[in-house]
């Protein structure tokens, strides 16, 4: 708590207090002799939530990881607690049930939070219900299923209104930033799921008054079964994405210059798509695209990849084979669609030299062009066998000579202005035991065809082999 | 043996005495002169045509139309029956016959679309519903008090009650799977009944919990119970889709991504997919769970990948020729590679451990060798020595190195079990 400022500290502690406040005096009535019965309702909720809780616990690391834990069983626990125990006893559920073991780790203060804060919309929403003339459902008891239809519903509303409040405040406190504009970044997105699954509160509560308590493990056990898959959803995801990236590396370890650059490639593709509008779906292939663009390296003989000299024209055929050898490597991946195409022309050019098809201009796909500048960018701005890293002035600079011929402009453009917005972090992953970079003494192209300084000369040879008629790429 | 013929003959004989008995007797008269139960009874066989249409493979290849079974479920635990005699509970019969129709109801647009019928399923949920209709008519029989006229003041014991008929139900379907699949596949019993019950446990039970919810609710709120608590259920199944997709997904870009080493000129084409095939199936009939399965032929697929690390490839990728410290290196570094997901560290110890001897000194077994390695080790040196040949001699002559190697390097019981399962496969070319 102590890393919080003053303002919020004081909020959260004024939270705490009333919420305490609150579920000490609900449970305090709940003690009075005609209530008793009501103490069996309460345990057993927030024993289900104990339950639904506990079975995500040993998928706790991916649970934490997932974005949004889109299935709720605390919202129906809420308003079933809300038509059954009415204001005394509702917010004692769902404190408790906030207080209660679960997936993700918080901090105490934060639990506490949580808890006082869950109580107090509780409460508002009971009294909000009550005031709009519904009745507390119990076992055994008819009652008028649509005169309570409208109140709850208001009332589900007014409690996801006050926690909203409630939360959105602690966070603006905290952050800085203007409550409107917390809400819209961080709850908006889930305002009408949590509204939706109050339903499901109100159908535990219809069945509890015919069928009795098993009804609200009924209810909630599809929920549960839910929750738990997309857990495990969430995990396997985790799980492809580690390992897909752990592969890479592999990939990486045949060429010891070229370690991280794949992810760094990836990374500065996303900030090419991002910045020219891209639909965040073909983003996520994009990234996909960018760490496997060089998969096809693989099938080029380590020893010429590691070659620190001057590579024969067979040698040079060899490394240009590898977009090829990427795409029989990758073609069989449905979900990388477009990702294929972007790794088999990647080193295709504008102005129609490149390889290995030799297209030109809008000929070439959207996702190769991008690539084609973050491949560059990354190469000049690391170290290679041949020369030491260059600064990104120096490698935007290049990238602005090169384009029209090279590259694309507005990719190039759309690099540069994402790079000015959220920087650029070179982490010149290089290990220790390459010896330092010869930057005179080699021929100023290396074995590298990323680099477009080098590629000038490359794209000479390319030209210069088909006039000859020799087979240069793969197929 | 195979399960799976006496099963669908056995729900056939029932389905025909069902629908007899509902032709022959007064229950015809009464179910169909009825407005209301005939309504009923015409509800319930569309729903689970519904669900039957609106099938769901679950992650590792199941299918389930979880609707459909969970309509079927509630249709047979109805507690309350308007019509004949003050009977209670819908008469078994009257449940296989709905439950059937509606069956072949949603089978039949899956068959004009050529799609797979699944006779074997169709067989266990009628069968399963049978059992759950005559053990909910045995519990109403001995719970309820002859002379109750409304099941309302029971509700609460009619609930638990039947909730508990649903579970028995679901264990008795998950064990006839297990049988058919025990037969099917030559998995033994025991563990195909493991996998079923891993397999099923999230779907099942939110299947019970929605058949005992609508079966309850029925009385009150009539034919609108159907589509609201099927909405619980259509979540779950939207979530054992995705979750499905992706374990597709995450198979497949190991397969590909394991022909990395092929590609590079390090192994026999086909040789990581091969292996992991035959992997496979050695593994299933020694007895592995699907769980272990998994890992089994994640590990084959990419046991190859730490050749990456050599800079000249080894001439035909065999690794079982090549000294037993470059194995284990090979195997070392393929091993780091995997360890580095984080996720998978049970099968970087199997590939960390696939070029260890079953026997390091004379006569003693290494007891921590997992089997998955062993298996690994066998299959990986068959497949180096006879490759794709048909040619029994060739196959022969591999068989016979393996075994003169079982004093030392390979397990003698997988070492049979492969052999078996190559001869088997012989005779059937």
């Amino acid at each position: 708590m102590r890393e919080l400022p003053f303002g919020a500290r004081l909020y959260v502690a004024a939270v705490v207090l009333a919420g305490s406040v609150l579920v000490a005096v609900d449970a305090y009535l709940l003690t009075q002799p005609e209530r008793r019965s009501q103490w069996l309702t309460v345990l057993g909720l927030s024993f289900l939530v104990l339950v639904a809780n506990l079975l995500l616990t040993p998928l706790r690391r991916a649970v934490v990881d997932a974005p949004v834990v889109s299935i709720s069983i605390d919202v129906p626990v809420g308003i079933a607690s809300v038509l059954l125990l009415g204001p005394i006893g509702a917010p004692l559920v769902m404190g408790a049930s906030a207080l209660m073991p679960s997936t993700t780790k918080l901090p105490l203060f934060k639990k506490l939070f949580n808890a006082a804060m869950l109580a107090l919309a509780t409460w508002v929403a009971a009294w909000t219900y009550a005031g709009l003339g519904g009745a507390t459902i119990s076992y055994g008891e008819t009652f008028d299923a649509r005169a309570v239809v409208f109140p709850i519903l208001v009332a589900a509303l007014v409690m996801e209104a006050v926690n909203a409040i409630l939360m959105v405040t602690v966070i603006a406190l905290t952050e800085h930033v203007s409550p409107l504009r917390v809400w819209f970044g961080t709850m908006a997105e889930s305002a009408l799921p949590l509204f939706i699954y109050s339903i499901f509160g109100l159908l535990i509560a219809v069945v509890w008054s015919f069928a009795g308590p098993i009804s609200a493990v009924l209810v909630l056990a599809p929920l549960m079964v839910a929750r738990w898959v997309f857990a495990q959803f969430a995990a396997r995801q985790a799980a492809y994405e580690a390992t897909m990236r752990s592969l890479i590396k592999a990939v990486e370890t045949k060429d010891l210059y070229t370690r991280g650059h794949s992810e760094r490639v990836s990374r500065a593709s996303v900030l090419i798509g991002r910045a020219s509008g891209m639909r965040e779906d073909r983003v996520t292939t994009l990234r996909y695209a960018g760490t496997l663009h060089d998969v096809g390296k693989l099938g080029v003989p380590t020893r010429v990849l590691q070659k620190a000299g001057k590579l024969t024209d067979e040698e040079y055929q060899a490394i240009q084979q590898h977009p090829t050898r990427g795409r029989e490597i990758t073609r069989e991946l449905e979900f990388l669609g477009e990702a294929i195409e972007g790794i088999h022309y990647h080193h295709e050019r504008i102005d129609g030299r490149g390889y290995p098809m030799g297209l030109k201009g809008e000929e070439i796909p959207e996702f190769a062009r991008i690539i084609a500048v973050a491949d560059a960018f990354d190469s000049m701005t690391t170290t290679r066998s041949y020369r030491g890293a260059r600064s990104i002035e120096d490698a935007v600079l290049e990238l602005r000579r090169c384009k029209g011929s090279q590259f694309d402009p507005v990719m190039v453009e759309a690099l540069i202005e994402a790079i000015e917005a959220h920087g650029w972090d070179v982490t010149d992953t290089l290990p220790e035991i390459i010896p330092a970079p010869i930057s005179e003494a080699l021929p100023t192209f290396g074995s590298d065809d990323d680099d477009p300084t080098a590629r000038d000369s490359l794209a000479e040879l390319v030209a210069k082999s088909r006039d000859d008629g020799k087979p240069w790429a793969g197929e | 043996m195979r399960v799976v013929g006496p099963v669908v003959f056995l729900a056939g004989l029932v389905v025909i005495a069902a629908v007899t008995v509902v032709y022959s007797r007064e229950l015809w008269q009464n179910t169909f002169t009825d407005d209301a139960v005939l309504r009923t009874c015409a509800a319930f066989a569309l729903f689970i045509a519904v669900g039957e249409i609106m099938r769901l493979t679950l992650p590792g290849g199941r299918e389930s139309a979880p609707l459909a079974s969970a309509g079927a479920l509630a249709f047979a635990l109805l507690p309350l029956w308007i019509g004949i005699d003050g009977a209670k509970g819908v008469p078994t019969p009257l449940v296989i016959t709905v439950v059937t129709v509606g069956s072949l109801l949603g089978a039949f647009p899956r068959a004009v679309a050529r799609r797979a019928i699944h006779v074997d399923e169709l067989a266990r949920r009628i069968l399963v519903t049978a059992l759950a209709s005559w053990l909910m008519h045995q519990v109403l029989v001995w719970a309820v008090p002859e002379s109750t006229t409304t099941l309302e003041e029971q509700a609460s014991k009619v609930a638990i009650l039947a909730a508990l008929v649903a579970a028995i139900a679901s264990v008795a379907d998950a064990l006839l799977a297990a049988a058919i699949r025990s037969g099917n596949e030559r998995v033994p019993f025991r563990t195909a009944v493991v996998d079923e019950a891993r397999a099923l446990i999230g779907i099942a039970s939110a299947i019970a919990a929605t058949g005992v919810l609508i079966a309850l609710s029925y009385p009150r709120m009539k034919l609108w119970a159907l589509p609201i608590f099927a909405i619980p259920l259509l979540l779950t199944q939207f979530s054992f889709r995705r979750y499905a997709t992706i374990q597709a997904t995450y198979l497949q870009t190991i397969r590909s991504l394991s022909k990395v080493t092929e590609v590079g000129g390090y192994t026999e084409t086909g040789h990581s997919r091969r292996v992991a095939d035959l992997a496979v199936t050695v593994g299933r009939e020694l007895g592995l769970s699907q769980r272990d399965l998994d890992d089994l032929e994640y590990a084959a697929l990419m046991h190859d990948i730490g050749q990456l690390s050599l800079s000249e490839p080894i001439p035909g990728g065999a690794t079982t020729l090549v000294s037993q410290l470059d194995q284990r290196q090979i195997a070392e570094y393929g091993a780091e590679v995997i360890a580095q997901a984080g996720v998978l560290d049970k099968v970087a110890d199997i590939v960390e451990r696939q070029s260890d001897p079953y026997r390091p000194r004379r006569g003693s077994v290494d007891p921590d060798l997992p089997l998955e390695s062993r298996i690994i080790k066998v299959c990986n040196a068959y497949d180096d020595l006879a490759g794709t040949s048909l040619e029994s001699d060739r196959q022969l002559q591999a068989l016979e190195r393996l075994a003169l190697g079982t004093d030392r390097e390979y397990d003698p019981a997988v070492v049979d079990m492969l052999a078996a399962i190559v001869m088997r496969d012989a005779v059937s070319v």
